[in-house]
């Protein structure tokens, strides 16, 4: 039962990291480029949950969708002024830039609210026990919700004409302008989908786990950022599959081991993996051009 | 307009002439020591300026040797900071159980040195499974490190564990610093100007064509990795005697931002970039300190407005004068000559 209550907890955590690594992914599968900021965006998507809880008094739907339009108009506001004069630069300068907007985004928030901060809980949460296992509503809706978005992306990406082009985009971007697909536009909406999914991850991280700072993003952004690396990089359903293994991982690691060890191990696991897998679970390698 | 060129022309051709000058080092290395030597000893500056200097000392050490595998080697390498942690610990636990307090101030070099040849070693150790991945994957793998690094260290309770080591005497003193400093740049600047060098330069500019060219990359590869972990080591060797305390939350990926962005400020593949790089950020910091936590929002801001306007950083692929080597500056002075005879040079 204790294995099956925690397999419950490492679903709900995986599924934050999930929705997470997903902005990562699609943003490096289109640009070739990590953002850095990306765990700050979902930093930022917390606090839009806190304040719209605290100042706004609104109920848990349209925190959800007010998390998501901001942090979206964030994502894309940032793709424009930081990043698309620098799209032609050498790629590490892109990825310092990203590496300056995350410390800026922590430090503002910082600058302006410098404590913790506690979100008030948006649903009643009840629970249900069946013999020792206990589930409660907001772990179902979780779960359930990133699902929904994980599907409705892969949806996005698969079949919709918006989808082919990011997918032709990050194929070859030299050729894919001439067949008159609107880059730029393409991009930003990118941008907008990756940064709405960590707006959304934000606001379920600050109902799951309600304690919130200005620096919780980087450590949760760096971990999604890995279980995008697990999954392979670029790769949108690589993304989904490394955020639950990873959430899966720290959760059985903290459940039988000292709960100190569990960066540790996950993070070593990750080595393993990456030395016999270079590439990551779904990832492929590229060729390289002579 | 020409007026001002024409000045500036003077100066850079009056500069020349005198880092050309055969006691142009030796003069300057002879200054700084005894500058340091004086003001640690008649307390010339407050012990305040000189813990800054110290601090753009160790950040230097950092920069350069950070500089040989994100800017010539073209990697990106973010785990800079654990292996600062693996040389301050050893460093401290040295000089805290193994030395006798007495002739601490004398052995006190032999602890940095094996602060950094724990980091080197551990370098090793990650060199040769990391290398078998290539480019963002590196990052992922130094990322990792950083952090099993911290983690380990927050688990071992005979060092602290996450209340982190206390007890060092404060060794690090600034001539000491100037000495470990100038040994460094001279290393990697050495280093980067030799045979090896060129291949550490072809690794960036195409590995493939490196290998035909009968360049051992992987050697390559990994030597300079280790030579970069040594000298973090001895950084952080530096850095917690003269703290005098030591935790491993300060070895996180922050630390290792700070170090990326001082080198992409100066700019990559650039000693003379790393130094102004360092000086800057460091010097920046402290200047700003009375405007409290907006400091942070500032610098990051200036960094972004920096890349969007010279993505290079300040001296990006660029070597200021005295750190060139001789043979490069003969040829350039004939290039120029025959620029000037001939209207245009034939490659």
């Amino acid at each position: 039962m204790y294995i099956f209550q925690q397999a419950l907890n490492g679903l709900q955590l995986g599924s934050i990291y999930a929705l997470i690594a997903l902005g990562y992914t699609m943003v490096y599968g289109i640009l070739t480029m990590i953002n850095f900021a990306h765990g700050d965006l979902f930093m930022v998507g917390a606090f839009f949950c806190f304040l719209s809880a605290v100042y706004l008094k609104l109920p848990f739907v349209p925190t959800l969708l007010l998390s998501i339009l901001g942090v979206a108009c964030l994502g894309v506001i940032i793709e424009r002024l930081a990043y698309k004069p620098l799209r032609n630069a050498p790629r590490v300068s892109a990825i310092i830039t990203a590496l300056g907007v995350g410390l800026f985004l922590e430090n503002f928030t910082l600058a302006l609210s410098p404590y913790s901060k506690p979100v008030p809980s948006l649903l009643d949460n009840t629970t249900w026990t069946f013999g020792s296992l206990s589930i409660s509503s907001l772990q179902i809706l979780i779960i359930v919700l990133s699902l929904v978005l994980m599907v409705v992306l892969d949806f996005i990406v698969q079949r919709t004409k918006t989808g082919i082009a990011m997918r032709a985009i990050s194929w070859d971007r030299t050729i894919v302008p001439l067949m008159g697909v609107p880059v730029n536009r393409v991009i930003s909406l990118t941008f907008a989908i990756g940064a709405g999914l960590g707006g959304a991850a934000g606001v379920m991280y600050g109902q799951a786990y309600p304690v919130i700072d200005p620096y919780m993003g980087i450590l949760v952004g760096w971990k999604a950022f890995i279980s995008a690396v697990v999954g392979g990089i670029g790769n949108i359903r690589g993304a989904m599959i490394g955020g639950f293994i990873l959430g899966a991982v720290e959760i059985m690691v903290a459940a039988f081991f000292p709960s100190t060890y569990r960066d540790f191990v996950a993070f070593t696991l990750l080595l393993i993996l990456l030395i016999v897998r270079p590439c990551g679970i779904l990832g492929k390698p590229h060729p390289q051009k002579m | 307009m020409p007026k001002m060129t024409s000045t500036y022309t003077a100066l850079l051709s009056r500069w020349h002439t005198l880092s050309g000058n055969p006691f142009f080092w030796p003069v300057l290395m002879a200054a700084g020591l005894l500058f340091c030597i004086a003001a640690s000893a008649f307390e010339i500056l407050d012990l305040y300026l000189q813990l800054i200097l110290i601090y753009v000392g160790i950040n230097i050490i950092l920069t350069v040797s950070l500089n040989l595998i994100n800017g010539y080697m073209g990697e990106f390498s973010v785990g800079h900071a654990g292996f600062m942690a693996v040389g301050a610990y050893v460093a401290s636990l040295i000089t805290i159980h193994v030395i006798p307090s007495g002739a601490a101030t004398w052995l006190f070099p032999l602890a940095i040195l094996a602060g950094g040849l724990g980091a080197a070693i551990v370098g090793l150790l990650l060199a040769i499974p990391s290398f078998k991945t290539r480019g963002d994957y590196l990052a992922i793998v130094t990322l990792a490190f950083c952090m099993i690094v911290k983690s380990v260290l927050e688990n071992i309770e005979a060092i602290g564990g996450p209340r982190g080591l206390l007890g060092m005497e404060k060794l690090t003193t600034l001539p000491w610093v100037f000495f470990w400093t100038a040994l460094t740049v001279w290393v990697i600047r050495n280093l980067v100007f030799s045979n090896f060098g060129r291949g550490v330069l072809s690794i960036r500019e195409d590995e493939i064509i490196g290998d035909l060219m009968g360049v051992n990359t992987r050697q390559v590869k990994i030597i300079a990795f280790v030579v970069s972990s040594f000298f973090a080591g001895i950084a952080g060797g530096l850095y917690a005697h003269a703290l005098q305390f030591i935790n491993p939350r300060m070895f996180d990926i922050i630390k290792s931002t700070d170090i990326l962005i001082m080198v992409y400020l100066g700019g990559i593949a650039s000693i003379s970039g790393s130094i102004i790089g360092a000086v800057i950020f460091t010097i920046l910091l402290e200047v700003l300190r009375p405007l409290g936590v907006w400091r942070m929002v500032l610098m990051p801001l200036m960094l972004v407005l920096l890349m969007l306007y010279r993505p290079r950083g300040i001296m990006g692929l660029m070597e200021a004068h005295p750190f060139k080597p001789l043979r490069d500056l003969v040829t350039e002075k004939r290039w120029r000559r025959k620029k000037k005879e001939t209207g245009h040079v034939s490659l």
